[in-house]
């Protein structure tokens, strides 16, 4: 099994690494939301500190909505996908190494990237910190919840639409605390209770995301 | 005795069943929903701090109840249909969605009302409303999935996973009262200690709660006939018309 895990991996992210342009524009699209909300709301420190937290979760979540097509789609469509289902190895180890290929494309990158988007929006040293260990607690939620979405949503009509209608209700809490513990940090209160949700939220979403992603794939490829 | 429930999850048996019993309900629905307006407009006091305009509280507050209570029941069928593989369950639970829907807006234009007179607004991004707002999105959700899939089994299924996943959702709404330092009133009614309200203002309450209750499970029966006709159609018993 472990040997399977591996396997998929490497595979996932030979083909990511084979085609660059489609993480990084997922990370250019991320820096250009982020970067047109001052635009829209005018460029005063104190207001756009305020928003920073916000309006980074928010970015962050669209990226990783964005990104969730590439996750199955072209799997479908040469039939790969359909030979893991039926390989012997469990579908949980093919579908948690696919997954974890997706956020160390997406997700890693945008947590890494996240920092200097703060200090776009004068954020402070600590509140940087605190933003990079939330995006990196959350965004692996993004990539759980997600595939289970990409993977209801494989060959539908209208999927990418109808994937975000699905999976950004799902977000809402992984944005509330992500965005909540950068903004304790600011008002001077320990983000630790906040982080700490993040963290029991991927519990959560772990095996959750895991069960309805291969329930998912199952029902798709029947 | 089990063998003979089991009889009903079968579209056929059901379909002359939830016809018989879509009277009784609605009959029961309109009754309580008279008893409880009553009740609701001319025995129950008026509201020592919010006047009259309390008075919503009789049908936003049932309308709350329901909307998440239904997501459950529905997420119960789409669960039912996922492991025993039957379906009538999926049925059940597309025909569910919708007043789920219904009385999500329900709520939240209630609430909006309220809200102007009681807060001085209408909106405020308080946890309850707004964690009420997302559910109305799970419902769209669920909904928009099951109508984007062609085949009725993979449509059902699919809903299922989904309408399970966001069930995870319904305690967060739940606890988010207490998660989150909130401008809403705390829930009034409890199980645990004495409400704090008066009996009569809680009389019309339930009985409001109970003709939605009945009026959810009438509109519910009479769907789903309606989509055992249209999923059945081929089927012999739908086209001899001896249902």
């Amino acid at each position: 099994m472990t040997a399977a895990i591996v396997l998929v991996l490497r595979r996932d992210l030979l083909v990511a690494l084979r085609r660059k342009g489609d993480a990084l524009n997922v990370l250019i699209f991320f820096v250009i939301v982020a970067s047109l909300f001052p635009l829209g709301t005018g460029a005063e420190p104190g207001q756009l500190r305020a928003i920073a937290a916000g309006v980074i979760w928010v970015g962050a979540l669209l990226a990783a909505l964005l990104s969730l097509p590439r996750l199955f789609a072209a799997d479908l469509a040469d039939g790969t996908l359909e030979q893991m289902v039926v390989s012997a190895q469990p579908l949980p180890a093919v579908v948690v190494a696919k997954i974890a290929a997706h956020w160390l494309t997406t997700g890693l990158p945008l947590a890494l990237i996240a920092p200097l988007l703060g200090l776009q929006y004068g954020l402070p040293g600590d509140a940087l910190l605190v933003l990079l260990g939330a995006v990196l607690l959350g965004t692996p939620v993004l990539s759980l919840i997600g595939a289970a979405g990409a993977a209801l949503t494989l060959g539908v009509r209208g999927a990418a639409v109808l994937t975000g209608l699905l999976v950004l209700p799902l977000f809402v809490p992984a944005l509330v605390f992500g965005a909540g513990a950068v903004t304790a940090s600011l008002s001077g209160i320990a983000p630790g209770p906040h982080l700490s949700l993040l963290g029991a939220l991927l519990a959560v979403s772990l095996p959750l995301g895991l069960w309805a992603t291969c329930a998912a794939l199952r029902v798709a490829l029947d | 005795m089990f063998s003979n429930l089991f009889n009903f999850a079968s579209p056929q048996a059901f379909y002359p069943v939830a016809g018989r019993m879509i009277s009784w309900f609605g009959w029961s629905a309109a009754l309580l929903g008279v008893a409880g307006l009553y009740i609701a407009f001319f025995v129950a006091p008026t509201d020592a701090t919010q006047g009259e305009s309390y008075r919503i509280i009789f049908i936003h507050v049932p309308a709350a109840w329901m909307s998440m209570f239904l997501y459950l029941v529905m997420a119960g069928w789409a669960g039912l249909g996922l492991v025993l593989n039957t379906r009538l369950s999926g049925m059940m639970a597309s025909a569910l969605a919708p007043t789920g829907a219904m009385f999500t807006v329900v709520a939240l234009v209630t609430g909006l009302l309220w809200g102007k007179p009681t807060w001085g607004t209408y909106w405020v991004w308080d946890a309850r409303l707004t964690s009420e707002l997302f559910l109305l999105f799970l419902y769209l959700g669920f909904m928009a999935l099951k109508e984007a899939i062609d085949d009725p089994q993979r449509a059902d299924r699919a809903g299922a996973i989904l309408a399970l996943v966001g069930v995870v959702n319904i305690p967060i709404i739940y606890f988010s009262v207490q998660w989150w330092n909130t401008l809403h009133q705390g829930a009034s009614v409890s199980l645990t200690r004495a409400p704090s309200m008066a009996a009569t203002m809680l009389a019309g309450m339930l009985v409001m709660a109970l003709a939605a209750w009945m009026y959810s499970i009438a509109v519910s029966l009479a769907r789903v006939r309606a989509i055992i006709v249209a999923r059945e159609q081929d089927a012999a018993w739908v086209r001899s018309g001896t249902r």
